[in-house]
């Protein structure tokens, strides 16, 4: 294979690993002050326990967060030197920016994690949480501007030599993709962090521990959860309307919309037969102009207008209506949670809900690796959409192969260890059981 | 100032910063396993626990910054370093890789494993080793460029001498500089076995420091004529350096004012270090990029510099305050908190 498809599946599969411990990175700090919080308020001494558990998983979580998040910012410069050569100056902004949150992130997480039992009043412990959660967003938002600078890039001028010249930094970050990306970023990696936690808890509850504390855990993170899966659908929803406006390629082979018109209808499943008609799909009428354009009589443009070697691979539509069906997953798992809990029915008690809660877990994982790939191949043939292709880009170096297989090596590894690491903590060290060693803080 | 000699200097000095706690890092690393592997994990370990569990993510922001950093400023080194560092570059992404995580098993995870402690505190000693490799390719000699393809070519790397003068002081002053910070926080922890075991360590691994050093200076004269004359014309530089250095020695042979001493031992590394990265200029590599053809455009590096000056009015005081909380605070070093 030649060194730009090797650059791109060790890319790809960075990124796709690095994403999985990045978004628990995002996520469990919010929810660990919440409880830690809670807890403190209610004088309730379970809340604070769940925040210790769940700062002691997340340590780990970090570290292999951080090791590949090196990986991937070194990886930009040697598997796409042309692409950092072009951009690394527009889009260093936000990755400096980034690195200054990871730091302000570090520091704090050091201090939280050391000062347990230090400060006279707990609520100054409480308060170097509020950091965390500010490096560790942050830096999602510095990310996420630079990846939809490549989607939509803004803030420069093509010089004559084919050469980018007057930079504009702030305007690159603040490019035409960035708003609707970074919100729907942020809602995911929070939702999927919230089912994971309830996830965990749910699992507990279904083996036959049915201790208060994971009931109380439950409905801590489910009350999140359902919360922040509307907030997604609804953070979606604007990215289609920001696709359909920017980037229609996307949203049309994410839909298999060939013919530009109105009223088209949003297709669910199916396949493709040899002349691209589309064969045993669900097709719901009206709703890809309403996703697109907000109403039913939106223009929405199709395939045919573009150029047949700049359209995306069209499996793209299978990743899309993959991640669309988790978020309504969520969202009604979230709402038959809230529904039994406020008609008294004890949801936490019926095995039926918890394994429906225990299955959201990975589901939101898959959706957001869904989303992603999503994301990224429909943006093909384009690293920088309009200016620069994947193959132009990469590195002409040799040996990208070797690495390939020493870094899928490590992935596979670190993924074994970290959770086996993670099993070996938890095992035999029940919350009861804690709480009486802890016998003190009771 | 000409912005690329503000940038560089950033820079430079991050790089500073990253080889000062990045040494102490992966000394205390080494010093950990060897202590392990001798049955004298009792009398050094709990100083190095202390000091190492709430700082270790910290370090790898520095090494970050740099790299982000230098493709912002000089966007031309990532294509010219990029394309030749694929290799060693991995290499070294790998070993961090892999010492990050186990740091983290190790210490964080249910129960210590050899095999943890193992890659922890070897990778320690690679990791110095293949980084300053970048030092060295920045001499020249090693790419080669022809029309627009450019060339790596690891076999030259492999047989120089400057090459491997380079490694061997990397590796001695990482245990150096490691070996006298933890004695002074070890005498700040009022453990006086711990104290006397790292004081040896410090006294054992000075000797070294010095061949190497003087190595590094005879090998880089014939490698690179032209920097070296440069480096004499700052000659100054290195004989404060070795001053402070000499300092250091007898404070810690003396075992007295240790904390000077180790504020000595930032100032030899300070000097030596400024000394090289000044004489190196206007070059960041031999002989195809200099810091102005390979300059961002001054919008940008404004920008740049901005963020730099507003970031570290953030984190100055978090880092006075981490430090204070586990640094200086006499109770947590002495381990009652
Ligand atoms: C838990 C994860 C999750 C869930 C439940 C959803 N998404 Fe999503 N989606 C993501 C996780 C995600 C993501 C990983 O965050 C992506 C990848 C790139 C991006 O910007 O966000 C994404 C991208 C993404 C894009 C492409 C944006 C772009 O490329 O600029 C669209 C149009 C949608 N999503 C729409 C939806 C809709 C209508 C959903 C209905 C429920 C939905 N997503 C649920
Ligand atoms: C939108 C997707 C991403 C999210 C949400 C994300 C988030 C995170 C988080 C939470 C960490 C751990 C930071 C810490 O605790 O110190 C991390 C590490 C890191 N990420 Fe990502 N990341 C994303 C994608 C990327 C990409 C594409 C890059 C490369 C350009 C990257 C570069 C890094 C780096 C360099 C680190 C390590 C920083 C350190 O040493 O502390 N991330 N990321
Ligand atoms: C963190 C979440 C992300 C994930 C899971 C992800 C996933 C992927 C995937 C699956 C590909 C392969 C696409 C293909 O080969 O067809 C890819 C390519 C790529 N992504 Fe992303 N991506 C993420 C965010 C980003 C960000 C924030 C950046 C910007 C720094 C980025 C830069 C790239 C580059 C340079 C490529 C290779 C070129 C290409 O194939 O388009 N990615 N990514």
């Amino acid at each position: 294979m030649d060194p730009a498809t090797l650059s791109r599946i060790l890319t790809a599969e960075t990124l796709a690993f690095h994403i999985i411990w990045a978004t628990i990175g995002v996520g469990v700090p919010i929810f660990i002050s919440l409880a830690e919080g809670w807890g403190i308020y209610k004088k309730d001494n379970h809340y604070i326990l769940m925040a210790r558990r769940w700062t002691r998983g997340f340590v780990i979580t970090v570290a292999v967060g951080v090791v590949t998040g090196t990986c991937i910012g070194l990886m930009l410069s040697l598997l796409w030197p042309r692409f950092m050569q072009l951009v690394g100056n527009l889009i260093s902004l936000p990755l400096f920016l980034e690195t200054f949150a990871f730091f302000f992130e570090a520091i704090f997480l050091g201090i939280y994690l050391y000062t347990w039992d230090r400060f006279k009043k707990p609520i100054i412990h409480w308060l170097t949480s509020i950091p965390i959660i500010i490096g560790s967003s942050l830096s999602a938002v510095f990310i996420t501007t630079v990846n939809a600078f490549m989607n939509t890039p803004a803030g420069f001028e093509v010089g004559k030599d084919g050469g980018f010249t007057n930079f504009q930094p702030l305007e690159a970050m603040l490019n035409p993709a960035t708003p609707t990306k970074v919100a729907h970023v942020l809602s995911s990696a929070y939702v999927t962090c919230a089912f994971l936690l309830a996830g965990i808890a749910a699992w507990h509850l279904l083996k036959g521990k049915r201790s208060l504390y994971f009931k109380k855990a439950l409905k801590l993170t489910m009350i999140g959860g359902f919360i922040l899966a509307l907030l997604t659908a609804l953070a979606g929803d604007l990215s289609g309307k920001f696709l359909a406006e920017h980037q229609p390629e996307k949203l049309a082979a994410a839909e298999w919309h060939f013919e530009t018109q109105k009223k088209a209808p949003l297709i669910l499943g199916g396949w493709l037969d040899e002349n691209n008609e589309v064969k045993g799909a669900i097709e719901i009428p009206y709703a890809l102009s309403i996703l697109g354009k907000g109403t039913p009589n939106g223009e929405i443009k199709g395939l045919n207008e573009f150029p047949k070697d700049e359209l995306p691979p069209l499996y793209v539509h299978y990743l899309f209506d993959g991640m669309v069906a988790i978020g309504s997953y969520l969202i009604l798992i979230g709402a038959i949670f809230l529904f039994l809990w406020w008609r008294k029915k004890n949801p936490w008690e019926k095995p039926w809900v918890l394994r429906g809660i225990v299955w959201a877990a990975p589901l939101s994982f898959i959706a957001i690796e869904l989303g992603w790939m999503y994301a990224e191949i429909a943006r093909q043939p384009w690293i920088i959409r309009g200016f620069m292709k994947v193959t132009k880009a990469a590195t002409t170096a040799e040996h990208v192969g070797v690495l390939l297989v020493i870094f899928t090596l490590l992935y596979a590894s670190l993924a074994v260890i970290a959770v086996s690491v993670l099993i070996r903590m938890f095992k035999g060290k029940n919350p009861e059981k804690e709480l009486e060693e802890r016998g003190i803080i009771l | 100032m000409p912005l690329e000699i503000i940038g560089i200097t950033v820079l430079w000095t991050f790089l500073y910063g990253y080889l000062i706690v990045a040494s102490i890092d992966f000394g205390a690393g080494f010093f950990s396993y060897y202590s392990m592997v001798t049955k004298q994990e009792h009398i050094i370990n709990q100083v190095i626990n202390r000091y190492l569990s709430p700082v270790w993510e910290v370090t790898n922001v520095f090494l970050v910054f740099f790299f982000v950093g230098i493709v912002g400023f000089f966007p031309d080194t990532a294509y010219y370093y990029g394309t030749a560092l694929l290799l060693p570059g991995g290499i070294a992404l790998l070993l961090l890789s892999i010492r990050g995580s186990f740091y983290a098993f190790a210490n964080y995870g249910a129960r210590k494993s050899r095999t943890y402690m193992f890659l922890y505190g070897m990778t320690g000693l690679f990791i110095p080793a293949s980084l300053s490799t970048v030092l060295t390719i920045s001499e020249g000699g090693f790419i080669e460029k022809t029309g627009e393809y450019i060339r790596f070519i690891p076999w030259k790397l492999f047989t120089s001498p400057y090459s491997w003068s380079v490694v061997f002081l990397s590796l001695v002053s990482v245990l150096f500089i490691s070996a006298s910070f933890l004695t002074y926080y070890a005498f700040k922890a009022k453990d006086s076995q711990a104290m006397e075991a790292l004081r040896k360590y410090a006294l054992a691994w000075s000797g070294p420091t010095l061949v190497a050093s003087v190595g590094v200076f005879a090998a880089l004269s014939q490698h690179n004529p032209g920097h070296f004359s440069n480096m004499l014309d700052m000659a100054w530089m290195f004989l404060l350096s070795l001053l402070c250095f000499q300092g250091a020695v007898w404070l810690i042979w003396k075992r007295k004012a240790l904390g000077w001493s180790f504020i000595l031992v930032m100032f030899q590394f300070a000097f030596a270090f400024f000394g090289y990265g000044a004489s190196h200029l206007p070059y960041l590599l031999y002989p195809y990029v200099t810091v102005q053809s390979a300059l961002t455009n001054s919008v940008m590096g404004t920008a740049l510099v901005v963020a730099f000056i507003a970031g570290l009015l953030l984190l100055i005081p978090s880092l006075i305050l981490l430090m204070r909380l586990f640094l200086f605070s006499a109770k947590y070093v002495q381990g009652e908190k």
